[in-house]
């Protein structure tokens, strides 16, 4: 530990983590008999008042179906839904809100593009580049879209410490690339790809860009334009917001040319049994009632998130990492699996001779979460010659004490192992 | 709430450091794989039955604590053992880890398997736990497919 020590603490005067703690009502439940030390934010993250509140709000004063009934409820359940859409657009710094179409998640998110703009774009022999980083969401989608047309999955290589390289992309992008689809952090390594540079090099081709952004939104500033991807993929419930909510951003241009995902209501503008006429955007993707309840609580995430200021959440979760990677780096028997150069929120580890299971088990025991296993990652877990690992996750609410909570059980594993 | 020593106890750590009937048979005349995807773990069961008993039984593979624990002192639990009683020592071994009822068997007639008691406390680890004893079942049911417990 002398050696974490060493990094000086930087106060932000306007991010008081001691304050933010309190927001969050589950640190007040004990877990185990202990405070809750909670490190399996990659997994999902706790919900502030603000958010639970909004939810509630809803079903008891605002309840009522959206784009639909011309009474009171309806008109003011309508209004804080599309608010909310507003509220992601400027989040994301999308240009239109024509741009944020309402999904359960980033994985479905991934799925309508691999199902719409994939069914239409990829043929027999094209192929779809991804990283060998990628979670199980951004493989899965691109096989079942290979194997019905035909079209072959390709795999930008990580090196040693968990790197997109980048060599192998421009050796890998080709004629036949129809998209390219990489994660913008890795949930098992904690990676921050060069996002920028890939798509800038994929534009370079005419290929499109997705980006999963379930691991990025909640870490760092995201803007699409400046990024310049066509489709942005990201989830609520990992960014302080209900489960069962996420978004695709997509650029006006592509969402228009794609057919819809799902039909159903609310995404036709009329049916006849001869020819129904689709909806304009967003609402052509978003068949049947939506999560509205869900919707309005990511909109509290987000002004929460924007409350915090997301440069100091960065700053704030910067210096986790590093105090964090120094403190396990201590532990003799540790091996951190994933050092990039570049990280945001995750430590994922190994201990010797101790397996993943028995470390989440104990360290449970002292009222710690960390997220074990093989993190739906498995390609990753391969790469590394190894099951499972240990993931500690890291959020706006923790601090430095979570960590040496963290290093203190560990060594109370190692004790009982020993 | 169990204390933590009641599931990680001596015996459990012991097999743990030391897995006993450790190593592929090259007598064999069973054999079955057994993989956790939660865990990762994957171990594979060899068994020699001769006149329906358990003549020889060892084990490869690796593993968490509970799920090596588990398959080492299975292998010594039932060496000598008809495979009727084994498969008996395993429904009694499943009520062990996973019943909270009354149902559940004397610890006294477990011997030292009785260790695994404190499994039950812990839902997620029952897997871990009878991993082993599934793919055991399996080989002496001659089963090709890789056990599962997901």
């Amino acid at each position: 530990m002398a050696t974490a020590d060493k990094i000086p603490a930087r106060p932000r005067a306007s991010f008081d983590v001691r304050k933010i703690r309190e927001d969050f009502p589950i640190f007040k439940v004990p877990i185990n008999g202990k405070s809750l030390t909670y490190l399996d934010n990659a997994a999902t993250t706790q919900k502030p008042q603000a958010v639970i509140d909004a939810v509630m709000h809803f079903y008891t004063q605002e309840c009522a179906n959206i784009h639909r009934g011309v009474h009171y409820l309806s008109e003011r359940a309508t209004e804080s839904y599309e608010t909310s859409r507003e509220k992601v657009r400027r989040f994301i710094h999308a240009a239109s809100v024509r741009e944020i179409v309402f999904v359960r998640g980033t994985t479905e998110g991934i799925n309508l593009v691999a199902q719409t703009y994939g069914r239409t774009r990829v043929g027999p022999g094209d192929e779809i580049l991804i990283s060998g980083m990628e979670h199980h969401s951004n493989i899965v989608p691109w096989q079942i879209l290979c194997e019905e047309k035909d079209a072959r999955l390709r795999i930008v290589p990580i090196n040693a410490k968990g790197e997109f390289i980048f060599e192998e992309y421009v050796r890998l992008l080709s004629p036949q690339t129809r998209l390219v689809a990489v994660t913008s952090v890795s949930n098992a390594l904690g990676t921050v790809n060069p996002v920028r540079e890939i798509v800038r090099l994929a534009h370079a081709h005419n290929v499109p860009v997705l980006i999963d952004g379930a691991q990025a939104a909640q870490h760092m500033e995201v803007d699409v334009q400046a990024l310049d991807c066509d489709f942005f993929a990201f989830s609520g419930h990992k960014m302080y917001g209900p489960t069962g909510i996420g978004v695709l951003y997509g650029k006006e241009r592509l969402l228009e040319a794609m057919p819809p995902y799902q039909g159903g209501g609310d995404m036709i503008s009329s049916v006849t049994f001869e020819k129904t006429l689709y909806n304009r955007l967003p609402y052509k993707f978003e068949a049947g009632t939506p999560n509205v309840a869900g919707v309005i609580g990511l909109g509290a995430a987000i002004d929460y998130l924007n409350k915090a200021g997301m440069e100091n959440i960065s700053a704030h979760e910067q210096d986790l990492i590093s105090y964090g990677t120094l403190a396990l780096g201590a532990l003799d028997e540790l091996r951190i699996i994933g050092t990039a150069k570049e990280k945001a929120s995750v430590l994922s580890f190994v201990v010797e001779g101790i397996h993943p299971h028995d470390i989440g088990t104990i360290l449970d025991k002292e009222g710690i979460a960390i997220r074990t296993g093989h993190h739906c990652a498995q390609p990753v877990m391969e790469f590394f010659g190894i099951p499972a690992t240990a993931r500690a996750s890291l959020g706006l609410y923790n601090t430095r004490e979570d960590i040496e909570t963290l290093v203190g059980g560990l060594r109370k594993v190692i004790e009982v192992f020993r | 709430m169990a204390d933590l020593r009641d599931l990680y106890q001596e015996v459990i750590l012991d097999h743990h450091k030391k897995p006993r009937n450790f190593h592929r048979l090259e007598h064999a005349n069973r054999q079955a794989d057994g993989y956790n995807p939660l865990c990762g773990d994957k171990l594979s069961v060899f068994v020699q039955v001769e006149d329906g008993v358990v003549k020889d039984i060892g084990f490869i593979g690796a593993g968490c604590a509970i799920s090596t624990a588990s398959a080492s002192m299975m292998t010594e639990s039932l060496k000598g053992k008809t495979e009727a009683e084994a498969k008996a020592i395993f429904e009694r071994f499943h009520q062990l880890v996973t019943n909270h009822s009354a149902a559940q068997p004397d610890p006294a007639t477990m011997g030292k398997l009785a260790v695994f008691s404190g499994v039950r406390e812990y839902p997620v680890r029952v897997k871990c736990a009878t991993l082993a004893w599934h793919t055991m079942r399996a080989a002496l049911e001659g089963k090709k497919e890789t056990v599962a417990t997901e």
